[in-house]
């Protein structure tokens, strides 16, 4: 297996993917955040600062837990859980945002700005621009707004301004496409806080390794309790930054399997899908040229999946790249899979995970009870459940009716 | 024709009846495919000197809502890229001396495949692209294959395209040059003449190509105002609300051509007419 070198390239490419395919008016900005971002990286009161908030107002380090009876239950892999849920706002969405908050403050930007699927990007994006002072809105489907209500409430309490979006079928893509018209329109003020590791470059490196804690963290945590590196991490995607967190500290280590889960909605063969790696082909679209889900004319396809925050018809493009050279392997996991993963982590850990969580738990329930108890398996519990209680609640009442 | 000539040529006589050119926007395909041909067909009877067709994506992230509807209204209909093309192909066995830029996003003609689709476009009978999403970094994704299919590849320069950058933004610019008025989406507003008259002029200091003023502009009177200082006119929201009001596809041809009319009238006049007012 090829070890991956150092990427991006300096045009922001991981082999073919990724790059930097937007409007001229956007171009300059972008330079500016990229050369802005380079400086930061290396200046260490930038480096403290994060690492204040991290472990202050985030709760870092949070634990890599030993789940006993979820290992027990499946009968094979020794199976901990890195409770990134135990995060402030219930996700590791607010690692990626506390670093680039930072980063808008550092160059004076005025307006925070932001896309939101299932609403964790968007909650976390809303109290970090509450906790600096700046103004925030942020960019929703209007069928996420149907199905993520209660993280519409807590943005709006936050103070941010929420601004349902109609267009296409009112999810994900849609806002970001949203965002960016805000973006173009409001150059001078505004920094767009991307919630993901895609977009043009610099973004999908900077959010990996704004999120990159994840997996230091996890190497750490290993070392002390077993003495040694995992031997399989497995994260679900959607645009994927909390695999990328909790992949790329460990993509040198050849010894470290790594499985990224798309979400399967449907099935990958009916059509109705969020697997971009699995069920897509290489486009370029919101800046970056990756997997996408496309028709033969090039126009997107609406993704589908039961989780609002994997409902993207992308991938990062580092995914794109690793998919590719064969370094992560990438399955899907279908809507009633990662329902009965769901319920199987809160009756046996009394832990509620997040659906999108779900798919990568539902990954777990098929490989680890095929796998040796030395094998340890690290699962990224990406987000907490409580957002989701409706769709759940909903989605059983029908079936048990 | 060598498609590179169809540009420089209509430009070049424009100079020299000293007016600027009227370049008008349109989706392909909106409402639909026969009804958009007839709407391009007509356009240069109705006094358009450059064309620019769009090629409708599910994801035009730099244009406002009225060509966002365009491009659903199309692709809704079925249109697409081979249609597109095969659009110009017909409006080329009556007309060969219009220039017809093809403007849109990269995807769909990365999923066409970029030789193909040059190949495909140079037959049919397309001079330029414009491509919103491929700045100069991207060059050598479409531009200079498009060069060395003598296709032009118009460069678009912004308020925020500083003289610093400006060289990199014309380094293999062709055909003309595109000053977008406004930092925003199509169909915005438009800022004032006295602003935008300075930003042409410092545009003119750092290349020979004609200039093409567009984004936000509506209506002949600002279209007179603007054609005063910059080579060409580009008008397309507006042109488009004309068919998404209309309730006939007669009526959505006639509104564009109604309107591109009164637009050209009011370009072609704009210097002689309005001349001496200048202060």
């Amino acid at each position: 297996m090829n070890q991956p070198a150092i990427q991006p390239d300096i045009n922001g490419l991981f082999g073919q993917f990724g790059g930097r395919f937007v409007a001229e008016t956007l171009m300059p900005l972008i330079l500016e955040l990229q050369a802005e971002y380079d400086t930061a990286k290396d200046d260490p009161e930038f480096q403290r600062q994060l690492a204040y908030f991290q472990s202050d107002y985030v709760g870092r380090p949070n634990p890599l837990y030993f789940a006993e009876r979820l290992t027990e239950h499946f009968g094979g892999a020794k199976i901990f859980l890195k409770r990134e849920e135990l995060n402030h706002t219930g996700a590791h969405k607010i690692n990626n945002c506390i670093g680039q908050v930072l980063l808008a403050k550092r160059m004076g930007k005025k307006r925070i700005i932001a896309e939101t699927g299932a609403g964790m990007h968007g909650v976390a994006t809303a109290t970090v621009a509450a906790r600096f002072g700046l103004p925030c809105v942020i960019y929703m489907g209007s069928t996420d707004i149907e199905r993520q209500q209660p993280n519409v409430f807590r943005m709006k309490l936050l103070g941010a301004e929420v601004i349902p979006v109609t267009s296409g079928t009112g999810t994900l893509k849609d806002a970001m496409n949203e965002a960016l018209r805000d973006w173009v329109t409001n150059v001078d003020d505004t920094f767009y806080i991307i919630g993901t590791v895609a977009g043009p470059h610099p973004y999908p490196a900077m959010v990996r390794d704004f999120q990159a804690v994840i997996g230091h963290e996890t190497r750490a945590q290993m070392q002390e309790k077993e003495g040694r590196l995992p031997d399989s991490l497995v994260a679900c995607i959607g645009g994927g930054s909390n695999a990328m967190g909790l992949f790329h500290p460990f993509l040198n280590d050849a010894s470290v399997e790594m499985i990224g889960v798309e979400a399967g909605g449907k099935g990958v063969e009916s059509g109705q899908h969020a697997a971009s790696l699995n069920g897509g082909a290489p486009g370029v679209l919101h800046g970056n040229r990756t997997y996408l889900l496309q028709d033969e004319d090039g126009q997107i396809i609406d993704a589908h999946s039961i989780s609002a925050g994997l409902d993207y018809p992308g991938i990062g493009p580092e995914h794109a790249w690793l998919h590719e050279q064969g370094r992560v392997e990438y399955v899907s996991a279908t809507d009633d899979e990662a329902l009965e993963a769901f319920q199987t982590c809160c009756r046996l850990e009394g832990i509620i995970p997040a659906l999108e969580t779900a798919h990568a738990l539902a990954e777990v329930a098929k490989r680890a009870p095929k796998l040796p108890s030395d094998h340890l398996m690290v699962v990224n519990l990406s987000g907490r459940g409580d957002k989701d209680m409706m769709s759940v609640a909903h989605y059983l009442g029908e079936k048990f009716k | 024709m060598n498609p590179n000539a169809r540009l420089a040529a209509r430009f070049a006589a424009l100079k020299t009846e000293n007016r600027p050119a009227l370049v008008s926007y349109v989706t392909a395909g909106d409402p639909d495919m026969a009804t958009s041909q007839r709407i391009l067909d007509g356009l240069p009877a109705a006094g358009v000197d450059v064309i620019e067709l769009g090629m409708p994506f599910s994801d035009p992230m730099a244009d406002g809502p009225a060509i966002q509807k365009a491009a659903l209204r199309a692709l809704k209909e079925g249109q697409t890229q081979a249609k597109t093309i095969e659009m110009v192909r017909t409006f080329r066995e009556k007309d060969t001396t219009t220039p017809i830029v093809l403007m849109g996003y990269y995807n769909p003609i990365y999923r066409y495949g970029v030789e193909r689709f040059l190949t495909d476009a140079v037959s049919a009978g397309v001079d330029g692209l414009i491509v919103v999403d491929l700045p100069p970094e991207h060059d050598d994704e479409l531009c200079q294959p498009a060069a060395q299919h003598g296709i032009d590849f118009i460069r678009l320069a912004t308020p925020t395209t500083d003289t610093k950058r400006l060289p990199k933004v014309l380094g293999n610019a062709s055909g003309f040059v595109y000053y977008v008025s406004v930092a925003g989406v199509t169909g915005g507003s438009a800022p004032t003449p006295e602003k935008l008259e300075r930003s042409v002029s410092q545009l003119r200091e750092h290349t020979q190509l004609p200039i093409a003023v567009g984004f936000g502009i509506r209506t002949p009177e600002q279209a007179a105002i603007i054609g005063r200082f910059s080579d060409a006119v580009v008008v397309g929201s507006a042109l488009v609300d004309c068919i998404e009001n209309a309730t006939t596809p007669d009526e959505a041809v006639n509104g564009v051509h109604n309107l591109a009319r009164a637009l050209a009238e009011s370009v072609k006049e704009c210097r002689e007419v309005h001349e001496p007012q200048v202060s």
